[in-house]
């Protein structure tokens, strides 16, 4: 198996080292954004089950901790919505990170050491 | 918020609900969806442990929360229907198969856990349904496009939208051939309706795909380089 040599060259300079603060600003805006402006018609799946009728299927859910994308104290339907998609953003990219953390420095081979 | 757990007047969507619940498909029947899905994640976790790059962490989670995000971007298709993005194919292309298929079981997973859409008993199918089949499905129909336009360099983008297209009717197809199973629906009227609607959001799913990669490309080139040489171990 032999690796192709890797440049670090790019990554590892001072302005870019930070470039994933840029992805998670994005990540935030189209929060920001776009999730006020979703369409809140049916879903694909869920305009299926109403047509054909099985959509009362759906059981609820045992616990529910942000049900729908809203934070239940919060009036405001649109702030509701920002807040708990904010929360499923920094939920999902931390738990990414950490998950990344664990796969990448599982020793994998007899060249994986400390870093 | 307490809900009357079971009250089969309560309208099922409370604000958004995309991915299926709890009682569309039978236990067994989301029970070997279940453990496919759990199989095909110890491969993942194993093979994108045998060539991970450290670096690629960071784009790991980006790549992760801008799906999420994304994802609650329901678009209007025609007649009254949205739509949003799955984001398998995206995320194939910038991490791997098997680092996205874990990024987007990371997102399902959060979507049933914390926001309650998608229900936990359903949630391995939910997980193959519009995570492993855009991550390895559709990334291996996306390598075939890109090889025969000349390589990933130069046919990325419309490869990358053919396979977003299709990952996202074929989700549909399974779908609805798990609903047939669980006998909630037959197949002879559900796949014809998964089909046709799905494949009007597909077209969104390749939209967004090709401009978030066009968007990677014209900024951050170099991302692309992070798969293709780990990928080649």
């Amino acid at each position: 198996m032999n690796r192709p040599a890797e440049d670090r060259g790019a990554s590892a300079n001072g302005p870019q080292r930070r470039w994933w603060l840029v992805g998670l600003a994005i990540a935030a805006l189209v929060v920001i954004v776009l999730a006020p402006l979703a369409s809140p018609d049916p879903d694909g799946l869920e305009r299926v089950g109403g047509d054909q009728g099985f959509l009362d299927r759906a059981r609820e859910a045992l616990v529910n901790i942000l049900p729908g994308y809203a934070v239940p104290f919060i009036d405001d339907p649109v702030i509701s919505t920002i807040v708990a998609g904010l929360i499923g953003v920094a939920l999902v990219f931390g738990a990414m990170w950490l998950l990344g953390r664990f796969l990448a420095r599982r020793p994998s081979g007899p060249q994986a050491g400390p870093r | 918020m307490l809900t009357i757990a079971g009250d089969p007047g309560l309208d099922p969507r409370q604000g958004f609900l995309l991915h299926a619940p709890d009682g569309f498909l039978t236990v067994p029947v989301a029970a070997v969806m279940w453990a496919l899905t759990l199989m095909i994640l110890a491969i993942a976790v194993r093979l994108s442990n045998r060539s991970f790059d450290e670096r690629a962490v960071p784009l790991l989670g980006v790549m992760a929360a801008f799906i999420f995000a994304a994802q609650m971007f329901n678009f209007q298709v025609i007649g009254g229907t949205s739509g949003h993005l799955l984001g398998g194919v995206l995320a194939a292309v910038l991490l791997g198969p098997w680092a996205a298929t874990i990024a987007m079981a990371c997102v399902v997973a959060v979507q049933a856990l914390v926001f309650q859409d998608g229900g936990l008993v359903v949630l391995g199918a939910n997980i193959f349904n519009m995570g492993v089949i855009g991550t390895l499905g559709g990334f291996w129909l996306y390598r075939l496009i890109a090889g025969l336009l000349g390589g990933e360099a130069k046919g990325r983008l419309p490869a990358a939208g053919v396979a977003a297209w299709v990952s996202v009717v074929a989700g549909a197809v399974a779908m609805a051939i798990q609903l047939a199973v669980s006998g909630t629906t037959p197949l002879e009227v559900t796949l014809p309706a998964m089909v046709g609607v799905h494949a009007l959001i597909g077209i969104g799913e390749a939209v967004i795909t090709i401009a978030a990669l066009a968007f990677i490309g014209a900024t951050r080139a170099d991302l692309f380089d992070m798969r293709s040489s780990r990928a080649q171990a």
